[in-house]
């Protein structure tokens, strides 16, 4: 297997594009798609000062990486969630990353705004699953750290896999309103920060080969709340599905792209500033602020 | 006889014998769409005769 474009050796066959690459090409392909992606989504500008949500997982070290390869100005956030060992081992990544390229890692604490509780213990006391917990604080502190730190957009890693596993989920329940919020970049709203996906046309795939090839050292472990998630199984299918027909989730994510227009958004409530801390809310508190109200009164 | 030993999730198999990485991968019941195959510094091609040490890692991640 050669690679096509170089000659050399190919490691690697992406089926969707019908193309083997070498190692160094590969890298080659996977920046000249993200920077692609960027320039016709019109996600970023050179001039913008980007926030990069960090895990300590191959995709976001990836994004953060393939987007100071590419000249943008980038630094990294990254929220502990207090999951015991799998949340200090994130951090360590994240931390490592930041140290070996010379660049700023802000670190926020889940605990700080909790009374000293993690995101389990959160989550059992608002008799509420981690998952869905986890979702609501991380949207919450991303956003007040990007708009506290100054920055003009935050930049999250979610791939090809994860969008069309997300569009399968909200097509099986007809999740209307999450459809049309299903966009690889979602405008800055009153007290909201812009976000943007970069990664959305590359595959979970092409971007692990990414962080290996480029000696990126993410977390290999699970989060120990996400075993037999629906997310697993719909990727599950959409990789079975993408095997007998390759490049199918490709289609899916960029025929959903093209005809989105088609789905019209219910008109959306009034919002106003949170009596508490400020961000928008269709109530008096936000759910951010509600969910702090209602777990602290237990502490 | 060529030997070859997979690192899995943990797990290590044995195999004995002339092996494609594409084989190993129909023997594990794994997608290649899921999973990267290594050897040291160097991913490996599924049209590749196997030996040495091998890591299957995942890339399919939850949440």
């Amino acid at each position: 297997m050669k690679c096509r474009m170089c000659g050399g050796k190919a490691v690697i066959k992406l089926s969707a594009h019908n193309l083997s690459l070498c190692q160094s090409c590969l890298a080659t392909f996977l920046r000249r798609r993200v920077g692609r992606t960027i320039e016709r989504l019109h996600l970023l500008s050179l001039q913008e000062k980007i926030l990069v949500a960090v895990s300590g997982g191959k995709d976001s070290l990836s994004l953060w990486d393939l987007l100071l390869e590419l000249g943008y100005q980038a630094e990294g956030l990254y929220i502990d969630l207090g999951i015991g060992d799998y949340s200090q081992k994130s951090e360590e990544k994240a931390m490592g990353f930041a140290r070996e390229r010379g660049v700023k890692l802000h670190i926020v604490r889940v605990r700080d705004y909790f009374g000293g509780l993690s995101i389990p213990e959160i989550a059992h006391r608002a008799r509420r699953v981690s998952c869905s917990v986890c979702g609501l604080v991380k949207r919450y502190l991303m956003n007040r750290a990007g708009k506290e730190g100054g920055f003009d957009v935050l930049a999250t890693g979610h791939n090809l896999d994860d969008e069309v596993s997300l569009l399968l989920g909200n097509l099986l329940s007809w999740q209307k309103e999450a459809l049309v919020r299903q966009v690889p970049s979602l405008p800055d709203k009153g007290g909201l920060l812009r976000k943007v996906k970069p990664l959305v046309l590359c595959s979970e795939r092409e971007v692990a080969a990414y962080a290996f090839i480029r000696g990126i050292d993410y977390i290999l472990d699970e989060c120990p709340y996400s075993q037999g998630s629906t997310s697993l199984r719909y990727k599950n299918l959409l990789n079975r599905l993408e095997r007998e027909s390759p490049g199918i989730k490709l289609q899916f994510y960029q025929g959903f792209l093209k005809n989105r227009h088609l789905l019209q958004a219910e008109e959306e409530p009034e919002l106003q500033p949170c009596e508490n801390c400020g961000y928008l809310t269709p109530a008096r508190l936000c759910s951010f602020c509600r969910l702090r109200e209602r777990v602290l009164q237990k502490v | 006889m060529p030997r070859v030993k997979v690192n899995y999730l943990g797990k290590v198999y044995e195999f004995e014998g002339r092996l494609r990485a594409e084989e190993l991968l129909e023997r594990l019941n794994l997608n290649p769409e899921e999973v990267l195959l290594i050897r040291g510094n160097e991913l490996i091609p599924t049209d590749e005769v196997l030996e040495g040490e091998i890591e299957v890692r995942p890339v399919i991640s939850g949440g």
